[in-house]
């Protein structure tokens, strides 16, 4: 039974590709708040779990909740959670053709309908928050790959979501640039929003997560907190995988 | 560029042997000048109408085109048959039945500028359907994902995010389509069309000089479609500046 503050509900969520299995009988739950880490080997569902969570992909079988709102495999009622859930990608997924601002106050002003000042205001408080206010009206393309992800975490922040889901966020990135968006995500995670991770940064994971998520092959393995899994993990293909990234 | 020149003065300097005769269009008579005034004058109703078939084509073929791009089949076939359709009409032989046949048919009369504009339009919305089919799928999955991620409906997603990236990116195609509407605009004059091409026929039933009335034609295009290109070519540059 779900307690009062669960925000996302998966239950016994299954999807294809073709013929591939890419989700078996996933279940979770997040509460609201809470920061959860999903990681896992490349092809283990991980990245397609979140992109179910906010629609970008449809399961087939099963039941996702979030917020309140039902996604059944056959009713379609994605655009009702679309306010409630950011997302920031691997690849950024900036408007090339848009000046940073502009990236910021689209979403704002078509979606919620704000002004343009008050969109703008907007959008320099979190441009402030991470980091780079004066780049503002600045073209995505002029910007390095740190700043460039950070203004799509700006970006996501700007709707004001309750849910920010991050797909792999430092994995496009050169090493030298991965501290400065892992450094914005942990102040992010001090400010009491719902994050789902999928990366394979253990460090961060270790000094941000409430819960990690091991999944391999569709399915989830194992649960349970940084201390319980790093220390211990129960299942040998977690061992297996940590041991590997760590040990590299 | 260089070679085209040389033969231009090849072309201008054989006005003194007997095969030619300038002076039907020598600007330092006074009939000379006055027939290269006239031959000039229909320059307007060649971009006039060029102008605006290109225009028309444009919102057109983006209208066509996104039914293309929909998930349901019955949009796409909607797509694939006027594409099919449309393309598969010689531009005279559409001319000739909007003037002549569309009047029988829906009782409506158009004068010869927008039966000439309409038959123009049309044959090239097609094309400019492919062209803009393309370009928008050209654009990353990724752009649609960012914009459905800050809840963009389809309509701001196509106008603020899609779109500008794709006109970009057809821009030289879309200039290409000027240059091809400029040239087919000259069939229009079979229907009675006042630009140049037709200007030019008239011209040579009065002075029977078609070698030097139609190479002075030749090179009425060649400026107008040499304008269009340059121009074309600094729009890319100016948006330039804000591509990937």
């Amino acid at each position: 039974m779900p307690d009062s503050n669960t925000i996302i509900t998966l239950n016994n969520v299954n999807k294809h590709f073709g013929d591939f299995q890419a989700l078996k009988n996933v279940s979770l739950e997040v509460t609201s708040g809470e920061r959860v880490v999903i990681c896992g080997p490349s092809g283990s569902g991980k990245s397609t779990l979140i992109r179910c969570i906010n629609q970008l992909e449809t399961h087939e079988a099963g039941e996702i909740t979030v917020d309140g709102v039902t996604l059944s495999a056959t009713q379609n009622n994605a655009h009702k959670i679309k306010a409630t859930v950011g997302m920031v990608f691997q690849q950024f997924n900036l408007f090339p053709h848009l000046s940073v601002i502009d990236n910021l106050t689209l979403g704002p002003r078509r979606v919620l309908g704000l002004s343009e000042e008050a969109a703008k205001a907007r959008a320099m408080t979190y441009l402030e928050r991470v980091q780079i206010p004066d780049q503002a009206d600045k073209l995505p393309r002029q910007l390095s790959g740190g700043q460039q992800q950070r203004v799509a975490i700006a970006r996501s922040l700007c709707m004001e979501p309750k849910i920010l889901l991050f797909d792999e966020p430092t994995s496009a990135l050169d090493p030298e640039m991965i501290a400065e968006v892992l450094d914005v995500m942990t102040e992010l995670a001090s400010s009491g929003i719902t994050m789902i991770v999928v990366t394979h940064e253990m460090g961060f994971a270790r000094r941000v997560a409430d819960k990690m998520v091991f999944m391999d092959q569709g399915e989830i393995i194992e649960t349970g907190t940084p201390e319980q899994v790093f220390t211990a993990p129960k299942s040998q293909r977690f061992a297996h995988f940590l041991e590997q990234i760590l040990n590299h | 560029m260089k070679r085209l020149w040389i033969l231009i003065a090849i072309a201008c300097l054989s006005g003194c042997s007997d095969n030619w005769g300038w002076y039907v269009v020598d600007p330092s008579t006074k009939s000379g000048a006055s027939n290269l005034r006239f031959m000039i004058s229909g320059a307007y109703y060649t971009i006039l109408m060029s102008v605006t078939a290109i225009l028309i084509s444009v919102v057109l073929g983006l209208l066509v085109a996104l039914p293309g791009l929909s998930q349901r089949k019955a949009w796409r076939m909607f797509n694939r048959t006027y594409v099919e359709i449309v393309r598969a009409v010689p531009i005279l032989v559409l001319i000739l039945w909007v003037y002549y046949g569309l009047p029988q048919l829906s009782g409506l009369t158009l004068n010869v500028f927008w039966a000439g504009v309409l038959a123009l339009a049309l044959s090239d919305s097609a094309f400019q359907a492919e062209i803009f089919r393309g370009g928008i799928q050209s654009i990353s999955k990724g752009q649609y994902e960012a914009a459905q991620s800050i809840s963009l409906n389809y309509r701001d997603t196509m106008r603020y995010v899609i779109l500008p990236q794709a006109i970009r990116r057809i821009l030289p195609a879309l200039g290409n389509q000027l240059v091809y509407m400029l040239k087919m605009s000259s069939l229009v004059s079979v229907i009675g069309m006042q630009e140049l091409t037709r200007k030019a026929n008239e011209l040579v039933v009065s002075e029977y000089r078609p070698l030097e009335i139609y190479t002075i034609l030749v090179l009425e295009y060649l400026v107008l479609i040499l304008i269009v290109s340059a121009g074309v070519r600094w729009l890319e540059r100016r948006m330039q500046s804000s591509e990937v």
